[in-house]
């Protein structure tokens, strides 16, 4: 009853409310929809500076285009997903190191531990790669250590080698992600019911027991619903670190398909060409998306976006 | 927690050895290089340059001196504190209003307004049509464009949204009787209670915008308006270059340090922020991924 008469009075105060609103809805649509509309250029022979009506129509020239510049595109698709497969092998890691984080005793090394390896996620990667710099190049930390060690051969250079690019690059995911990815399995593992462990501790199960038959289980939910999010991102592998990792020696193997775009947009100015790779991609990425969301639906019970 | 008087047997001491070793090991590599940054640009140049591993040689803030006389670095360091302050607080601004007016059930077209804001999390139009759009507003080579993109945040406004949900009604009731409107309302009334979520979200926010640089790389052409980030970014890949060509060149060469110390430094001044700031920050950055983890 309240309720209802209170709609009918403050009406005014609704509309003001919708109207106050309104500036925000404009600026969402300027600077999220518009570039949205941007897609449609993949399908103009797109000239900076010329009036949009002017543009001329082609049509799927540029997807055509795309068959031209398929040893380009098929290089940077094997590499995306490569990539990809590789963080997903290492997604593995960060629940392991829950677990392992957890069973230490004293909480106070606990808590430092778990403050030290989150740092990394804060910086950016321009500062990791002048890390990287310092320590891994022909003349850094590393390779004088070697060298002072009386280590004779060739200086160690893994910032310029495509062998082990990928190697490298996901090493460096896990060393800067590692501590915070495990943050959610420490908020999981600390949801376990202690009761379970009580219990289990008096049917007489050993640590060991307990972690496998409880605690595992335990994270198995988490892991899989990130799991599958990051199939759904399969072929976005994250663009700034490529970017700033990529030189001329490792370009062949680092060049993802975001790169890519980059390179043929910003780069070369081949807007069209490159909006049309990107659609595609995102086309991908949203199917992928979808069969992920309904396989979880179909498997858990419930959908994940 | 666990009770102490529980016989520990020996594999299981073993494993808590071992598990401690692995764990310290690791947390050692996250950390040496930081370390191995900070004794770099404290050291003296010419002696950092023969080796460092564990300590500084040859203590000296000379190097800090002396890359502040860069022409580009000054003005970068401000560029670079201005974005992170202004683009925070524009993001804090924009975001909680609106999430407050979202928050408000009684709104005329309240759903669709929230999910025309939810959806721009899952779809975007890309980065070169997004490019394309910024160089049309003309947003190339001004501040604009480090503050405006960011400022209202569709994530930030859930997490802010659902925090302010959660405030019992009666407070703005109460307001509201006492003749309160809703700009009022939200100043004097929710926005001190909202002071968690909004301390989460600023530091995120800051972060962020300390640490960006790839606005800078597509959007600014002008060096006066790059941040230090990008700065360091163009030293390396100077450095790259000049090692790939055997010999130092460029900018760096006019100082009385090596360039190895320069951007040794400058990484330095560019992490120290976050090394000050983090350990008092860590339990809002942890607060914020478990709001995001229950919300997402």
């Amino acid at each position: 009853m309240l309720k209802i008469s209170k709609k009918s009075k403050i009406k005014p105060r609704r509309l003001k409310l919708t109207l106050m609103a309104l500036p925000f809805v404009i600026f969402i649509f300027l600077f999220c929809y518009v570039p949205l509309m941007g897609w449609a250029l993949a399908f103009f022979d797109y000239r900076p500076g010329l009036a949009f009506s002017r543009l001329k129509f082609v049509g799927f020239k540029y997807f055509e285009l795309l068959g031209y510049y398929g040893d380009d595109i098929l290089n940077a698709l094997v590499n995306t997903l490569g990539l990809s497969g590789l963080s997903m092998l290492t997604s593995l890691i960060p629940p392991l190191f829950a677990i392992l984080l957890t069973e230490v005793r004293c909480t106070r090394l606990k808590k430092g531990i778990q403050t030290m390896i989150t740092l990394p996620h804060f910086v950016s990667w321009i500062i990791v790669s002048a890390l990287c710099f310092s320590l891994f190049s022909t003349n850094g930390m590393v390779n004088q250590l070697l060298h002072s060690l009386g280590y004779a051969g060739k200086p160690v250079n893994v910032l310029g080698n495509a062998d082990t690019a990928w190697t490298f690059m996901t090493a460096l995911d896990i060393w800067k992600e590692v501590g915070w990815n495990s943050i959610v399995y420490l908020a999981a593992i600390a949801g376990i019911d202690e009761e379970l462990h009580d219990a289990a501790r008096v049917d007489g199960a050993s640590r060991f027991q307990r972690i496998c038959h409880i605690t595992v289980p335990g994270l198995t939910p988490t892991f899989i619903v990130l799991l599958l999010l990051k199939v759904g991102n399969l072929l976005s592998v994250g663009f700034e670190k490529y970017i700033v990792f990529n030189n001329s020696l490792m370009a062949s193997r680092l060049e993802v398909l975001d790169v890519y775009t980059y390179r043929i947009g910003i780069g070369t100015q081949d807007y069209s060409f490159a909006i049309a790779v990107s659609i595609l991609k995102s086309v991908v990425s949203i199917i992928l998306l979808f069969a992920v969301n309904s396989l979880a639906r179909r498997t858990r019970g419930e959908s994940i976006i | 927690m666990r009770r102490k008087k529980i016989h520990v047997s020996r594999k299981e001491r073993v494993f808590d050895v071992l598990n401690v070793v692995l764990l310290c090991l690791f947390t050692l590599v996250c950390i040496y290089p930081f370390y191995y940054m900070l004794c770099y640009a404290f050291s003296d140049s010419t002696m950092a340059n023969k080796g460092i591993t564990l300590y500084p040689r040859g203590f000296t803030l000379h190097n800090f001196v002396e890359v502040f006389r860069l022409k580009s670095l000054p003005r970068a360091f401000l560029i670079s504190v201005f974005r992170t302050f202004a683009g925070c607080a524009v993001t804090l601004a924009c975001c909680s209003f609106f999430a407050y007016i979202v928050s408000k059930k009684e709104m005329y077209f309240r759903k669709l307004i929230y999910r025309f804001t939810i959806i721009t999390m899952y779809v975007s139009g890309g980065l070169i049509p997004t490019y394309l759009v910024f160089r049309a507003y003309g947003l190339r080579n001004t501040l604009w464009v480090y503050i405006l993109p960011g400022a209202v945040n569709a994530y930030y406004v859930i997490l802010m949204k659902t925090f302010m949900e959660q405030m019992p009604d009666s407070l703005e009731e109460a307001a509201t009787i006492d003749g309160a409107g809703i700009v009022t309302c939200f100043l004097r009334v929710v926005l001190p209670l909202s002071k968690p979520i909004l301390a989460t979200i600023a530091v995120f926010s800051m972060v962020g915008q300390w640490n960006s640089w790839f606005d800078a790389h597509i959007y600014m052409t002008r060096p006066q308006y790059y941040p230090l980030q990008y700065v360091l970014y163009n030293f390396l890949q100077e450095a790259q270059r000049a090692a790939a060509a055997m010999q130092e060149s460029g900018e760096a060469s006019g100082l009385a340090i090596t360039p190895n110390s320069v951007r040794m430094t400058i990484t330095a001044i560019s992490t120290l922020p976050i090394l000050f700031v983090y350990p008092f920050m860590q339990r809002y950055f942890v607060k914020g991924i478990m709001i995001g983890a229950v919300k997402g």
